[in-house]
C-alpha cells in the first residue's frame, strides 16, 4: 500500500466509528420525518378547506359568497337556520374542519346600503405552531376572494352611488376561536398564534441554552477528572459514588441556571423591544396566560428535565477519554435539544404525526418546551405524564451512572458496551 | 497483627488475565514492596486493594474488612497514591489538601491539613494554584495528601516518581517515619534501590503471579546477589 493509502486507511479507521455516525443517522431520520410533515403542509395548502356554512341571507351578495365557498371548499355542513350552529361546530370538530362561516340575515342589505356585510366566523384551531396556522390561512384567502367578487359586482352593477369604502372592503367579521376546548370570543387564530409565538420561541431557546451549557459542564468535568488524573484519587476517598454523581450534577445545574438567568435578562430585553409586554398583556386579556400554580409546574418540568439532561450528560462524560473527546460528546445532547426546539416552534404536539409525537415525547428535553402551552390550555394530563416520564428517565440515568461508577469501566477506560464492540467489528 | 490479607486474588479484563491468583500478607506497620516488570499486574493489584477495581475471584481483607463486602469501610482507612496522579489545577495546594481532608473526620481537618502542608513542604507556594507547580512540587503535594490522614494502609504507586534525588530521599524518609508511627505501607516501584532501602519485605510479581517473596536481605542471599536489582533480573529470567 502506498504511503498516502496507508494514511487514508488509518484515518478512516479512526474516524468511522459508531460515535461519528449514530448522531447523524438519528438526525437524518428525524429531519426526514420533519420534512414529510412540512411536505404535508404543501398538500394541505392545495387541498380545499373543510368548512361549515350557515346562510341566513337570501340576497345577491350572500349567493356570491356561498357559490365561491361551495366551489373552493369542502362544505361539510350547510344550513339556513342559525339554530343549528352548535351542531355545525360539533361536526366541524369531528371532521377536523377549519371554520364555521355564518352569513347574517342582513348581509346583502347592509352592503347595498353602503355598510359592510358581516361574516360570523367560528374558527376551529388545531394547533398554534407556525405551520399550524396554514389551514386557517386558506380560509382567509377564500374570504379575500369573496370580497373581490363582491367588489366587482358592486362596481359592475352598482347604481352609480357606490360607497368606495364599502366597495373596497365590503365585508367585516366577528370572530370566535375554539382552541384546545377553549372558546376565545373576538380573537382570530392569527392573534393567538402571535401571542403564543414568542413563548414558543423564547422557552425552547432558553431550555436549549441551559441544557447545552450545563451538559457541557458535566461532560467536561468528567473528562477533566480523567485527563488531570484526579478521578482515581476521588474514587478511593470515603465518599459514596452517588454523592460524587449528585455533587457534579447539582453543581452543573446551578451554573447552568445562572447562565440561563443571564441569558434570559438579555433575551427579555431584546424581546421587550418588540413590545413583548403588550403581547403578554393581550395574552392575559385573552385568558391564555399561566397562573402561579402553572408556573410552579413549569418550574418542576424544567427542574426534572435539567436533572435528566445532566444525568444523561454524566453518562456521556464517563465515556470521555479527555477534554477534547468531551467536546464531541456534547453533540448528541445538542441534537436531542435542537430536535424538540424546532418541532415545538413549528407545530403543536397535537397536530403532529404519531411517529413525531412518539419521538417528541420520548426526548426528555421536549417537555419543558411543551409544558407552558399545554398548561395554557389546561392539558394537565400531558404535563403530569411528561413530569412522570422525565423523572423516571432521570432516575434510570442516575442509576446507570452510579452503576458505571461502581464498576471497573470508569477506571479501565471508556465506557463501552458489548453491542458497540460488535458494531465496531 | 495482619493488616492486609490477600488470598488467591484473580483479576481478568475480559479475556486478559492480569492477576492469576496471588497470595500475600502484610503486617501492621510494615512496608511491603511489590515489584515486577511492566504489565506484571502490580498496578492492577494496587487498584484492587484501593477499591478502584473489582476482583474476579479470591478475597482481600484490610484491617479485617472484606474488600468486596465493605468497600466504603475500607476507603475510610486507606490512602492511595496512583503513579500518575494529579490534583485539581484551579485549587491552591492548601485548598486541595482542605478539599481532601473534608472527606475525613471533621474534628481533625486542621490537623490533617497541617500535616499535609508539613509533608509537602512547599513553603509559600502552598497558596499558589496547582497549575503553576512543577512535576516535583505536584508529587510532594500528592504524597502529603496521601499520608496526612494517618491511614491504616497507604498504597503508594511509585511514590518518588518525578522527584529529584534530594526530594526523593526526603519522601522516602517521610514514608519510613509514617510506617514507624503505625501506618502499613504497600508500595510499588521500579527503583530497586528504593525498594531495598525502604521495604521490610518484598514480593516479585511476574505475569500475574508472585514468583518470589521475602526480606530483601534474605532474597539477596538466596540468589547470591549484591542488590535487589540483580535478584529481580535473575528471578524474571528464570
Amino acid at each position: 500500500m502506498s504511503a498516502l493509502g496507508n494514511i487514508i486507511t488509518k484515518e478512516l479507521k479512526e474516524l468511522m466509528t459508531p460515535a461519528t455516525f449514530l448522531p447523524i443517522i438519528i438526525m437524518a431520520i428525524v429531519f426526514g420525518s420533519m420534512g414529510n410533515t412540512i411536505g404535508g403542509i404543501e398538500d394541505e395548502l392545495q387541498e380545499p378547506p373543510t368548512i361549515a356554512l350557515i346562510n341566513e341571507d337570501n340576497g345577491n351578495f350572500s349567493q356570491i359568497a356561498v357559490a365561491i365557498f361551495s366551489q373552493t371548499s369542502n362544505v361539510t355542513f350547510y344550513s339556513e337556520d342559525i339554530a343549528e350552529k352548535e351542531e355545525a361546530i360539533n361536526i366541524l370538530k369531528e371532521k377536523e374542519g377549519q371554520a364555521l362561516l355564518i352569513i347574517n340575515s342582513n348581509f346583502s342589505e347592509n352592503i347595498e346600503n353602503g355598510k359592510t356585510g358581516e361574516f360570523e366566523i367560528y374558527w376551529i384551531m388545531q394547533g398554534a405552531g407556525i405551520l399550524d396556522s396554514i389551514s386557517s390561512s386558506v380560509v382567509e384567502t377564500l374570504i379575500g376572494t369573496v370580497n373581490v367578487e363582491i367588489t366587482k359586482e358592486l362596481i359592475n352593477n352598482g347604481n352609480g352611488s357606490i360607497n368606495t369604502t364599502t366597495a373596497l372592503s365590503p365585508t367585516s367579521r366577528n370572530e370566535t376561536t375554539y382552541f384546545k376546548d377553549k372558546e376565545l370570543p373576538g380573537i382570530s387564530p392569527g392573534q393567538i398564534a402571535g401571542v403564543l409565538s414568542q413563548q414558543s420561541t423564547f422557552i425552547p431557546i432558553i431550555m436549549m441554552i441551559i441544557i447545552i451549557m450545563a451538559g457541557q459542564i458535566v461532560i467536561s468535568s468528567m473528562a477533566l477528572e480523567k485527563e488531570n488524573k484526579t478521578l482515581e484519587t476521588l474514587l478511593t476517598l470515603p465518599v459514596k459514588r452517588s454523592s460524587i454523581v449528585a455533587g457534579k450534577i447539582i453543581a452543573a445545574a446551578i451554573v447552568g441556571l445562572i447562565l440561563a438567568v443571564i441569558y434570559m435578562i438579555g433575551m427579555g430585553t431584546y424581546l421587550a423591544s418588540f413590545q413583548f409586554g403588550t403581547d403578554a398583556a393581550s395574552a392575559t386579556a385573552f385568558d391564555i396566560s399561566l397562573s402561579s400554580s402553572d408556573m410552579i409546574l413549569v418550574g418542576l418540568v424544567v427542574f426534572v428535565s435539567l436533572v435528566a439532561a445532566l444525568a444523561f450528560c454524566m453518562l456521556l462524560g464517563t465515556m470521555a477519554k479527555n477534554f477534547k473527546s468531551a467536546q464531541t460528546l456534547t453533540f448528541p445532547v445538542a441534537v436531542l435539544v435542537l430536535i424538540p426546539m424546532f418541532i415545538t416552534m413549528f407545530k403543536d404536539f397535537d397536530t403532529l404525526p404519531l411517529a413525531l409525537k412518539a419521538i417528541l415525547f420520548g426526548i426528555p428535553f421536549s417537555h419543558p418546551m411543551m409544558a407552558p402551552r399545554a398548561l395554557l390550555f389546561d392539558d394537565y394530563l400531558m404535563v403530569f405524564a411528561g413530569i412522570a416520564y422525565v423523572a423516571i428517565f432521570a432516575l434510570v440515568m442516575i442509576a446507570i451512572v452510579v452503576w458505571v461508577f461502581k464498576t471497573d469501566k470508569i477506571i479501565t477506560g471508556t465506557t463501552s458496551f458489548k453491542w458497540m464492540k460488535k458494531f465496531k467489528k | 497483627m495482619i493488616a492486609v490479607e490477600v488470598k488467591d486474588l484473580v483479576k481478568h479484563y475480559g479475556e486478559v488475565k492480569a492477576v492469576k491468583g496471588i497470595n500475600f500478607n502484610i503486617d501492621k506497620g510494615e512496608i511491603f514492596g511489590l515489584i515486577g516488570p511492566n504489565g506484571a499486574g502490580k498496578t492492577t493489584t494496587l487498584r484492587i486493594l484501593s477499591t478502584l477495581l473489582t476482583l474476579t475471584s479470591g478475597s482481600v481483607k484490610i484491617m479485617g474488612f472484606d474488600l468486596e463486602k465493605k468497600p466504603e469501610e475500607v476507603r475510610k482507612i486507606i490512602s492511595y497514591l496512583p503513579e500518575d496522579a494529579g490534583a485539581y489545577k484551579n485549587l491552591s495546594g492548601r485548598a486541595y489538601l482542605e478539599f481532601i481532608a473534608n472527606f475525613f473526620d471533621a474534628s481533625k481537618i486542621r490537623k490533617y491539613v497541617a500535616r499535609g502542608v508539613e509533608i509537602a513542604d512547599l513553603g509559600e507556594r502552598m497558596n499558589s494554584k496547582v497549575e503553576t507547580y512543577s512535576k516535583g512540587m505536584k508529587r510532594r503535594l500528592l504524597v502529603g495528601r496521601a499520608l496526612m490522614t494517618d491511614p491504616n494502609l497507604a498504597i503508594l504507586d511509585e511514590p518518588t516518581s518525578g522527584l529529584d534525588v534530594v526530594n526523593a530521599q526526603e519522601i522516602r524518609n517521610i514514608v519510613k517515619k509514617t510506617a514507624k508511627e503505625g501506618t502499613t505501607v504497600l508500595l510499588s516501584s521500579h527503583n530497586m534501590l528504593e525498594v531495598e532501602y525502604m521495604c521490610d519485605r518484598i514480593a516479585l510479581i511476574d505475569k500475574g503471579l508472585i514468583v518470589e517473596e521475602g526480606k530483601p536481605v534474605d532474597l539477596m542471599k538466596k540468589y547470591k546477589a549484591s542488590n535487589i536489582e540483580e535478584v529481580f533480573t535473575k528471578v524474571v529470567r528464570q
